[in-house]
């Protein structure tokens, strides 16, 4: 099922980019014109240049929006930290989290007093700023 | 040359006078001048559609990516004899049907009784697809399956009015549809960064609650009370709090209104105060891990458990206060963020404060943290009823 439905994604997005090859060699084709027929018929190679740089530019754009939709797909799994404390002495670590971590869980003796250490919290890292608005 | 001779013909029927390109440029004015003119609305719903249509795909995507994941977790942690997919696309596609509400009367047991019996089909139903996995594993596969299930809804339902929309070229269907997608994508987000949370047992940050009903009880003997709630008898400020939280680490939200009446029975209805933790919907503009105070039962969910913790302070005419960790749906079902897990502090702060300014000393409280517990724990040491 889940192979039907990838290959069904895949397929819209090779349909779109057969259109936007296509015309991005019309575009070429308009653009190779526009120089043949520059000596004898000036007016038209104007035409044929400005119908080529539209449709190539547009190809290119919609190419480049394809390529940032593709790169917008995908799911980013935040790191997530542990940290770790010795209530008896207050050595406190940071380490990434791994399955099995809990909040308040038990862990091997601290590296200073021998006492038991425990996970005291498991957050994750939010880099970018939220947006004030200025209001 | 049919159409070079048509470019010379052209520009003179639209009454061009100056050089050609001005000629062309007119002519192709008048063009979009009447194409927009009989066919603006179309234009715009398909610029619609295609919007929508993006967004769906990458619902699609989402939803393929939570599947994925899911079953890769029951392979790694339950280790089952056969490929769980076929189980698990079953699993996506339950429904639940809420109770007849013609006559209200009686509908928070009758909700009640259908949501235990959701709850005890779906947890049977990981099991014989992860048999073996343990009691905390199989509630956070149960909640990787919901966030799951989530998603998949989310989509079909998208791809519902998608379809309808694009059948009937209704502009009014699809402009809904269009306007929601911004608050539907940011759910469906949401729902994703939840998975990967769930699956690896990490707390999230509608945990703001239990944690702190952990940090309060954390060094005292814990016991079970109704239902998969833990309660530590815990002394606080001079006063006795009875402390509540869903039993963790495994994903659950456990059912407090079950609990806390159970503790306000047990005490035969002398309680001073009942205050609950949970996490509240922030608006825009509002700052994650801010803390608030207030009145109330706060809980979500489907209502039964507020019903009985109201139904129950009714009775015996106890205060109830609440205080709540501000954020966003975003955040309270992806894993806690850290602003979430400071706020913690000054929640107990808060708490004390209310302990303090509205109950008198040798007076018995309980505390509730509500929410998710998943990746929370509380002290091994239990003591059975």
């Amino acid at each position: 099922m889940s192979e039907n439905s990838s290959s069904a994604t895949t397929k819209i997005s090779t349909y779109l980019m057969s259109i936007v090859l296509i015309v991005l060699a019309l575009s070429i084709v308009a653009l190779i014109l526009a120089v043949n027929f520059y000596p004898s018929k000036p007016d038209m190679a104007i035409y044929l240049l400005i119908i080529g740089f539209i449709a190539m530019s547009l190809s290119v754009y919609i190419l480049f929006q394809s390529r940032k939709r593709a790169a917008r797909m995908k799911i980013e799994a935040p790191k997530v930290m542990t940290t770790i404390e010795c209530k008896k002495c207050g050595f406190k670590s940071v380490r990434e989290f791994q399955r099995g971590d809990f909040v308040f869980k038990d862990l091997d003796a601290c590296q200073k007093c021998d006492d038991k250490m425990i996970i005291t919290a498991i957050y994750k890292e939010v880099k970018e700023k939220e947006k004030t608005y200025g209001v | 040359m049919v159409m070079l001779a048509t470019m010379e013909v052209l520009p003179n029927l639209f009454g061009g006078t100056g050089d050609s390109i001005s000629q062309i440029l007119s002519m192709l004015f008048y063009v979009v001048f009447i194409v927009f003119l009989f066919y603006g609305q179309r234009i715009q719903m398909y610029v619609m559609i295609r919007e929508v249509e993006g967004s769906l795909y990458k619902l699609k995507y989402i939803k393929e990516e939570g599947r994925r994941i899911t079953i890769e977790t029951i392979k790694e942690i339950g280790k089952p004899q056969t490929d769980p997919s076929a189980r698990v696309d079953r699993y996506l596609e339950y429904f639940t049907i809420s109770p007849q509400s013609m006559d209200p009367a009686g509908i928070v047991y009758k909700l009640d009784h259908i949501l235990d019996v959701r709850d005890t089909r779906l947890k049977d139903e990981v099991k014989i697809m992860a048999p073996a996995s343990d009691e905390v594993q199989v509630n956070n596969l149960e909640n990787t399956l919901e966030a799951a299930m989530a998603l998949n809804f989310i989509y079909k339902v998208i791809r519902h009015y998608y379809i309808q929309g694009k059948k009937t070229l209704s502009l009014y269907i699809i402009m809904q549809l269009q306007m929601i997608l911004p608050l539907v994508m940011k759910e469906a987000e949401a729902y994703a960064s939840a998975l990967k949370a769930f699956a690896d047992g990490q707390p999230i940050g509608d945990g703001a609650g239990p944690l702190v009903a952990a940090k309060l009880m954390h060094g005292y003997e814990t016991r079970k009370v109704p239902k998969d709630c833990v309660v530590a008898t815990v002394p606080l400020e001079g006063r006795t709090a009875f402390i509540i939280k869903a039993e963790g680490p495994g994903g659950n939200v456990g059912k407090p209104g079950d609990a806390v009446k159970a503790v306000i029975d047990e005490n035969e209805g002398k309680v001073a105060s009942v205050i609950m933790i949970d996490a509240g919907l922030k608006l825009e503009g509002e700052t994650v891990g801010e803390v608030a105070e207030g009145i109330g039962a706060a809980i979500g969910g489907p209502g039964v458990d507020q019903f009985k913790i109201e139904e129950t302070v009714v009775k015996y005419q106890i205060p109830l206060n609440a205080v709540i960790v501000k954020e966003d749906i975003g955040d309270a079902v992806s894993p806690m963020r850290k602003e979430i897990s400071d706020s913690a502090d000054t929640v107990i702060e808060r708490v004390k404060n209310v302990i303090l300014e509205r109950t008198k000393e040798g007076d018995k409280v309980i505390i509730v943290g509500v929410g998710n517990t998943i990746g929370i724990g509380q002290q091994e040491k239990k003591r059975n009823e």
